[in-house]
């Protein structure tokens, strides 16, 4: 490599996206800067670039989703790469098989990328290790969901500009989000503050207590936090949580903690609403606010087609380690 | 025309500032006598040179022949054939070209041929927004020693030149003046 295409080459060493809490800047800079030439191949009137032509991409999902699942798929077929999905039923998964079991199995398959979505916190990790593909953390528990953080800085930048002093409320069930952590990890060093708001016991314990992160403050009062706030995301409220006691209510929560037309105008003038989704409309927002002229959600899913292609790209394009 | 440069690296300078300017209004002209009918021209240049020049061209094209014809903008990154081999990632840039380029004569611009690598990439870009009636090719400078089947249309200087060596262009508007320099491969710090 010359001194010039070092120069052109991102710094991007990365073999594996399992978290973006450790990332500087500048790789999250990278990522969000090839979304953009991403987002116009996703306008061209055929929606596909060759450079992951003859590699394979395996889709691991163990654990129930549609919509990323689909994102990923079209973007790794966007890049020209085959596609194979193992989901958990209908999968060996549900005959017992161990999660090693699977690894030596995808191994064997020689998938160049695995992008998973496990129940448990960790797993991904335990499949990088032992494993020569590229790993993608499509959601691991309530640990991360890297893409999802990425996808969430893109869109609120497209919609913002700089993120530098933004200040963005998250609010609902942060302590069972991956999402909330990873939005955090990745707003966060992108100059954003972010405002916690939701009900305590769905806190985590520590943050509760007033020990949170950089630029991270908690605020129990929803309206407070979305005064003068540049940008919101509610995240979903899973529903089998309110068996276990920690909700009273669907109806009490929508009344206390759901983004309401009246809330949403305590932000600032045009302040977006995002939601990760899938949506429990009417629970923790209002079908006019989640279909308003604020909200950034269709343009989030658009957008995660072109972050994780982004990602496969940077990934495919980084050597291998030397075994 | 040689000039040693202040490191001692043989230096030769193959275009001036006057040089590049002529050169460009002259591919101008060999575009519209070549077409005529310039309802269905384009012109498309290739990052992150090969745009400039393009818009140079469209400048020309509307003082001499006042129409203005669309212009568009291509990265190749994606395209190229030894993404998976140079073992790291190159930027990729966004492309612009926002009108269609069925049935037009879209000319691509680029600074400078050589293996015709760039151009091979730039033609499988191209064809992926549309189907071009034609599809000509314009360049400042052909330095020759073509890996593929590939030739110019239009060409503002033929320079012969060893493999090994580094032919550079330098355009004012993303290098602060217009130059192109020929320096020998051996004396570049790799």
């Amino acid at each position: 490599m010359t001194v010039l295409e070092q120069a052109k080459a991102l710094r991007w060493t990365r073999r594996h996206v399992l978290d973006t809490d450790d990332w500087t800047r500048d790789e999250i800079e990278a990522v969000l800067e090839t979304s953009g030439a991403m987002v116009e191949i996703l306008k061209r009137p055929v929606r596909k670039a060759p450079p992951l032509r003859g590699k394979t991409v395996i889709l691991f999902f163990a654990e129930a989703s549609t919509r990323t699942r689909v994102s990923f798929e079209l973007a790794a077929k966007a890049l020209s790469a085959d596609v194979t999905t193992i989901s958990a039923s209908g999968s060996s998964v549900e005959k017992g098989e161990t999660l090693l079991d699977t690894v030596r199995t995808l191994h064997a398959l020689g998938g160049d990328v695995v992008v998973m979505r496990h129940a448990s916190s960790g797993a991904p990790y335990f499949v990088a290790e032992r494993s020569d593909a590229a790993v993608i953390n499509a959601g691991d528990g309530w640990h991360a969901h890297p893409t999802q953080g990425l996808l969430d800085a893109y869109t609120l930048r497209g919609a913002l500009g700089d993120l530098q002093g933004k200040r963005i409320v998250i609010v609902g069930d942060v302590l069972h989000s991956r999402v909330a952590r990873s939005d955090i990890h990745t707003l966060v060093p992108l100059g954003a503050r972010i405002t916690l708001s939701g009900p305590p016991t769905l806190m985590p314990l520590a943050w509760r207590r007033g020990q949170l992160p950089a630029c991270v403050t908690y605020e129990a009062d929803l309206d407070r936090a979305l005064e003068d706030a540049d940008g919101a995301i509610a995240l979903r409220l899973q529903k089998e949580r309110q068996e276990g006691g920690l909700l009273p209510s669907l109806r009490e929560y929508s009344r206390v903690w759901g983004l309401t037309e009246a809330r949403v105008r305590l932000m600032r003038p045009n302040a977006p609403v995002m939601h990760p989704g899938p949506m429990n409309e009417g629970v923790e927002i209002d079908a006019a606010v989640a279909h308003g002229a604020r909200s950034l959600v269709e343009r989030q899913v658009t957008n995660g087609v072109a972050v994780r292609m982004a990602l496969l790209y940077l990934l495919v394009g980084t050597p291998l380690d030397e075994h | 025309m040689s000039t040693p440069s202040s490191g001692g690296t043989p230096r030769t300078v193959l275009l001036g500032a006057d040089d590049v300017r002529r050169a460009v209004s002259r591919i101008a002209h060999e575009i519209v006598e070549r077409d005529r009918d310039l309802s269905a021209l384009a012109i498309v240049g290739i990052r992150s040179r090969g745009d400039v020049l393009a818009q140079r061209l469209r400048e020309a094209l509307r003082v001499h022949e006042h129409v203005t014809v669309p212009l568009g903008a291509l990265d190749i990154t994606l395209y190229r054939d030894d993404l998976t081999r140079i073992g790291y990632a190159p930027v990729v840039h966004e492309s612009a070209l926002d009108f269609s380029v069925d049935d037009k004569v879209v000319v691509l611009v680029d600074d400078v041929l050589f293996t015709g690598r760039t151009i091979r990439a730039a033609l499988d870009a191209l064809v992926d927004y549309g189907r071009p009636r034609a599809i000509r090719l314009a360049v400042l400078v052909d330095r020759g020693h073509r890996e593929l089947p590939i030739r110019a249309d239009f060409v503002g200087k033929n320079v012969p030149t060893r493999a090994t060596d580094d032919v550079r262009v330098h355009l004012v508007e993303v290098d602060g003046r217009d130059e192109v320099e020929l320096v020998a491969r051996e004396q570049v710090i790799a």
